[in-house]
């Protein structure tokens, strides 16, 4: 939106501050012309000098594998038998969409995203809430704890949750032994529902504060005056929220949903430490890993990846298409 | 009006310690866990049982027969993540630059592209950089890391100083020019000051990236040589195989957080003002 203009104004070449394209075309004169196309050329190449190791390198790291692992998941190949690499085409994508363990993994994953992504847009709206009202002796002390989930390794976040509830080392059960159900024998990790329940407790505190942020930063735009007059007018609080500050936020919400079902979608840590995907809890990325990395079958770990990859894509493109999040837009392309 | 503002303040202190709880809670439980002796583990308690808090197990991965894995651990992640940290910070740098003040064709590209290597399934990148590095010897490798940690940082920060960018007002420079300094004297004296805290802050949240990341901890390394803490915990097994690594472990897991904490305390300003306004705002 902004940047052009200071950019333009800004640069302390000799050319005039008229619009650029307006100029060139209607100059008479040639050698301003040429002058200012050869300013021109030389803006662009510095400017692709600048921003082209970064893009370049970005390519490298994604595309490159991606096409790899396309072209890798068109063969049989398993890494401890390399002579007997074969071509089969689709076979490998056959194998995974008849297997049951591809769509058993699948509607995990899908549940643990819809799940964790419902409660921490409300849990997130709630502490951005608290963040923005705050007074401003604690705003401060509020952000700090906040950020420590957000900063801290999953991996950590894994583990405490798992000791937490563990048979073993685990607290939860005794302090939670006077609900019906719970005993200290209630072993957490042994059944789909309860070990996916911490699962996705731990993934929801750990990333709920970035969701959070997401939302604060779209409450700081909806103009307080807004609120105000339906205030004034006898709105109560829930009006308020319904009517004048969620309609006004849109777009901020759906680009923190978005982001964040993408990156549930990709669940993995988590799942890794707690269970390993046992009990039925094995999502799609840790499939992936089981296939290349511990069983090494190349191929098949291959086409997994690819499909994951359509996946998000799909996601993705339902999302613009469907609900139009303008990814770009709101995240400061304008 | 007293009453309302007592009233007020009441809310408000529940409110925070409520949050504080929150966010803090699992912290504090593996902190506990981390004092814990071994035949106290299993003891079913938050707190460690009184008089038997120890810190035999910071000492077992500090200087006990654990700290050849989670010293080199600590090492390999330090040392990898601030590495990527700061490549992609300068390229990240130079990039964003160049959006926020020159005029060239392919902003937009090179925005989306970032856009589409942050969502990217990191798990589909593993497999065949797993296989392409075994070929080519990058495999349990510092380097062979942080090339692909650069998938994480580069991105964000590109995103994150790119707002920052366009918020500084470049007008300054040429006042500063006019003013009689010399174009590098300008550059120095009036960009720099005002450039520097959103690469600073850039830099913490690629680093809080890098530092967590698990999926290639384990997939691209094998043994010490490179292995990051994180992947280090996955197969931490204990003292002997008769006995749980939990103590270990959390005692690993605190030394981990310490300095995640610390920038947290030192930096939250800078932090939330870099995630909202690499977000959302335009």
């Amino acid at each position: 939106m902004t940047s052009a203009i200071p950019a333009r104004s800004a640069n302390p070449t000799n050319s005039p501050d008229n619009k650029p394209g307006v100029e060139t075309r209607s100059t008479p004169d040639k050698r301003a012309k040429k002058q200012y196309s050869d300013r021109v050329k030389a803006e662009r190449k510095l400017g692709w000098m600048l921003a082209g190791p970064a893009f370049v390198i970005m390519l490298l790291v994604t595309l490159y594998p991606i096409l790899q692992a396309t072209y890798e998941s068109l063969f049989q190949f398993r890494l401890t038998a390399p002579d007997e690499r074969e071509f089969i085409g689709l076979g490998n994508y056959a194998v995974i969409l008849t297997d049951p363990v591809w769509w058993r993994d699948l509607g995990t994953t899908l549940f643990i995203t819809v799940v964790t992504v419902a409660v921490e847009l409300v849990l997130g709206f709630a502490l951005a809430l608290v963040m923005h009202k705050a007074l401003k002796s604690v705003r401060g002390l509020l952000r700090t704890a906040i950020l420590v989930p957000y900063g801290i390794i999953t991996v950590v976040s894994a583990f405490a949750w798992f000791y937490a509830f563990d048979i073993n080392s685990g607290y939860i059960n005794s302090w939670f032994a006077w609900l019906p159900g719970i005993d200290e024998n209630t072993n957490w990790f042994a059944q789909t529902g309860t070990a996916l329940f911490v699962i996705m407790a731990s993934e929801i505190w750990k990333t709920t504060p970035f969701i959070s942020l997401l939302l604060l930063a779209g409450l700081a735009q909806v103009p307080d005056e807004l609120s105000e007059a339906a205030k004034v007018d006898g709105a109560t609080w829930w009006e308020r929220m319904r009517k004048v500050i969620i309609p006004n936020m849109k777009a901020a919400i759906m680009v923190a949903v978005l982001f964040r079902a993408l990156d549930a979608f990709r669940i993995f840590d988590n799942v890794f430490i707690m269970t390993n995907g046992a009990y039925g809890t094995e999502v799609l990325s840790l499939l992936a890993y089981r296939q290349s990395i511990s069983r090494l079958e190349i191929g098949l770990g291959s086409a997994v990846s690819v499909l994951l990859f359509l996946c998000v894509l799909l996601i993705c493109f339902i999302a613009i298409k469907l609900f139009k999040v303008d990814l770009a837009g709101s995240q400061g392309g304008k | 009006m007293t009453d309302n503002s007592t009233k007020n303040k009441v809310l408000w202190t529940v409110v925070t310690v409520l949050v504080l709880i929150y966010a803090l809670f699992p912290v504090v439980s593996i902190l506990a866990t981390s004092f814990k002796s071994p035949s106290d583990l299993t003891s079913g308690k938050f707190l460690p049982s009184s008089g038997t808090a120890t810190t035999s197990n910071y000492e077992q991965i500090l200087v006990g027969n654990a700290q050849d894995l989670f010293l080199s651990a600590l090492r390999n992640s330090i040392g990898i993540s601030l590495i990527a940290t700061f490549i992609a910070v300068v390229l990240a740098t130079l990039c964003a630059y160049a959006i926020a003040r020159l005029d060239f064709p392919g902003k937009k590209l090179i925005l989306t592209t970032a856009l589409a290597v942050s969502i990217f399934p990191v798990i589909s990148i593993v497999t065949p950089l797993f296989n392409l590095w075994r070929t080519i010897g990058l495999y349990d490798t510092w380097l062979g890391l942080i090339i692909p940690y650069l998938s994480l940082t580069l991105p964000i920060s590109i995103w994150t100083l790119a707002a920052f960018f366009r918020q500084i007002p470049w007008e300054l420079e040429q006042a500063a020019q006019v003013d009689g300094a010399t174009t590098w004297q300008a550059f120095r004296k009036a960009i720099v000051p005002l450039a520097a805290p959103g690469v600073f802050t850039t830099a913490i949240i690629a680093f809080f990236i890098a530092w967590n990341d698990f999926v290639y901890g384990i997939s691209l390394t094998s043994t010490e040589a490179a292995r990051p803490v994180p992947a280090a915990l996955a197969f931490f097994t204990g003292a002997s195989q008769f006995e749980a690594p939990t103590g270990a472990i959390s005692a690993a897991a605190i030394i981990v957080t310490i300095p995640i904490v610390l920038l947290v305390l030192l930096f939250q300003r800078q932090i939330v003002s870099g995630l909202t306004s690499g977000a959302v705002k335009g």
